[in-house]
């Protein structure tokens, strides 16, 4: 795997120096890679990943399983872009198993969650049915744990 | 009643034994709040998860009991197949092989068992601070030579030649090297091994920071020929694969020697930790992807450090093994010491003093980048500061 991925993968605050000296490049190199992979839509963005629940604001995550008739031609594809448009949908994914797409969104509250799964998501044409899950706590998202910031406790010994 | 005089009660070979060097800094950390230090010498990784895992498993499973005297067959098994592995090292793990309560119970097993009143052992420095102090409880005579920068911290045989003389019994050669992170390469060691097949000297190989070596596979001097049957290897899990408080490694060495040892530890320790020896096996057979990723990080970060403090004006050998980097301090007209101390008293950053490494630390001082690379940030930015204010 390129190094310079997996490195942005974990910590997308490294500036292209500090990236350059870590994996031996050029900066202008790196710059360029970096260009070139956003080009390619291998690097689609970046993120801050923020535990919400250590802030005043309001929201609810769910997950809802939708089972769908897959359309001719064009399979899971279409009804996945309807779904997908919508701002408070954060994740699509198309699953293996016993429902078809595995559908993330956020919401102010439970009930904000539960009208848009009636009335906009229920009603989608090829829809056959769906299940909603709320997230009642996050334990690791990202690969990162949630919880109190990691405290050095490795001891000065010798 | 009288009362009792410990001054008449303590020898006096461990009364004079000074305190590590390294814990004399640290005692003027304690209490001070806000410090970036650059100061451990260990992994900032916790344990991969499957190595805890196989640990809480034999817990749970009831394993509580003490191994053989010189650890599970299984394990002595598995690091014999991982030494020939990775470093083409062939040992007999019914004969060869004893598991260690980390790689200090090693390095003291293996002193102790060699050493005798009045023997020498020449003892490269800078070090790692604990061999002189075991050579002395010993009664021998530790005979230190001084690396020097410009060779790269390596043991020289003109170094080596100068300091043999009947006496000498013992050789630490402790590469990749704690403070340096100086590396000793195949046609290093032939040149020291060249002077050793003549002569009955036995070579302690300390090796572990085996792993850690960036753009170079180790070398142990044991692998070179003639060099096996006269080197004690120790090692262990504390650096590879981020295990330091589970407290475990293991020695090597030619059967005569290793009964010898395992005589010793069987009445000074009975066995390594049970837990930590079942979770080593799990280390051994499916670690390496751990070490890989590992090594990847602290590269990085070596190179970052590295970088750091060429930009800042403070130049330094670049390390090429372990974790640590061994800059030049001398520059700026303040010892050593007083350099430390004013860097983490002024600017709260906290690096060790070269002295505390032993003869030739005057001069230099030991940043351990066993941090993430923001930490690193922090420190370096410190370190400028302290920097601007010396050179102004």
């Amino acid at each position: 795997m390129d190094q310079l991925l997996k490195v942005l993968e974990d910590n997308a605050t490294l500036t292209p120096e500090q990236l350059a000296i870590m994996l031996d490049k050029e900066v202008g190199d790196i710059r360029k890679m970096i260009s070139a992979y956003e080009a390619e839509g291998v690097i689609l963005g970046y993120k801050t990943i923020i535990d919400w629940d250590k802030t005043e604001r309001e929201y609810v995550t769910a997950m809802i399983e939708v089972k769908i008739t897959p359309q001719r031609d064009r399979g899971f594809d279409r009804i996945a872009e309807k779904i997908y448009n919508y701002p408070e949908v954060q994740s699509v994914y198309l699953m293996s198993g016993s429902y078809d797409l595995c559908v993330i969104i956020e919401g102010r509250t439970m009930k904000e969650v539960a009208f848009f799964v009636a009335q906009k998501l229920a009603p989608i044409e090829f829809v056959m049915s769906t299940a909603t899950h709320f997230v009642l706590r996050r334990y690791k998202d990202k690969g990162i744990v949630y919880g109190a910031p990691e405290i050095d406790e490795r001891g000065n010994c010798v | 009643m009288a009362s009792i005089d410990y001054d008449l009660i303590l020898p006096r070979r461990v009364v004079e034994m000074p305190p590590s060097g390294i814990r004399k800094f640290f005692d003027l950390l304690d209490g001070m709040s806000d410090v970036t230090a650059l100061t451990v010498g260990q992994p900032d990784f916790v344990t991969p998860w499957h190595i805890r895992e196989a640990g809480i498993e034999s817990l749970e499973s009831g394993k509580t009991y003490y191994t053989s005297n010189a650890g599970t067959l299984e394990l002595r098994q598995e690091i014999c197949k991982y030494l020939h592995r990775r470093f083409d090292l062939t040992y007999d793990p019914v004969h060869e092989t004893v598991v260690t309560v980390g790689g200090s119970e090693a390095i003291d097993l293996a002193m102790r068992t060699i050493l005798s009143p009045g023997d020498e052992v020449i003892i490269p420095t800078p070090c790692f601070v604990c061999y002189a102090p075991i050579a002395r409880m010993c009664g021998a005579v530790p005979v230190t030579v001084q690396t020097r920068n410009q060779d790269k911290f390596k043991l020289t045989p003109e170094l080596l030649e100068s300091a043999i003389t009947e006496k000498t019994k013992m050789l630490v050669l402790a590469y990749p090297n704690n403070p340096t992170g100086a590396v000793m390469d195949r046609e290093d060691l032939e040149k020291i091994a060249q002077i050793l097949r003549e002569k009955q000297i036995i070579v302690l190989s300390d090796e572990i920071y085996a792993e850690l070596t960036y753009g170079r596979r180790h070398v142990s001097i044991a692998s070179l020929p003639g060099m096996w049957e006269r080197t004690i290897l120790a090692s262990g899990f504390s650096k590879a694969y981020a295990m330091t408080g589970w407290r475990l490694g293991y020695l090597c060495a030619p059967a005569p020697l290793a009964k010898q040892m395992l005589k010793v530890h069987q009445y000074a320790i009975m066995c390594a930790p049970t837990t930590s020896q079942l979770a080593a096996v799990e280390a051994l057979r499916h670690g390496d992807e751990d070490i890989a990723a590992m090594t990847d990080e602290y590269n990085r970060r070596r190179r970052y450090i590295y970088n750091g403090l060429q930009s800042i004006g403070i130049p330094s050998f670049e390390p090429e093994g372990a974790f640590y980097i061994y800059p030049e301090i001398g520059q700026f007209g303040l010892s050593s010491d007083s350099f430390c101390e004013r860097l983490l008293y002024e600017h709260k950053c906290a690096i060790i003093p070269g002295t505390a490494f032993g003869e030739g630390g005057e001069g230099f001082a030991r940043i351990s980048y066993a941090y993430s690379v923001k930490h690193i940030t922090q420190a370096l930015e410190r370190i400028e500061a302290f920097v601007k204010v010396l050179k102004s």
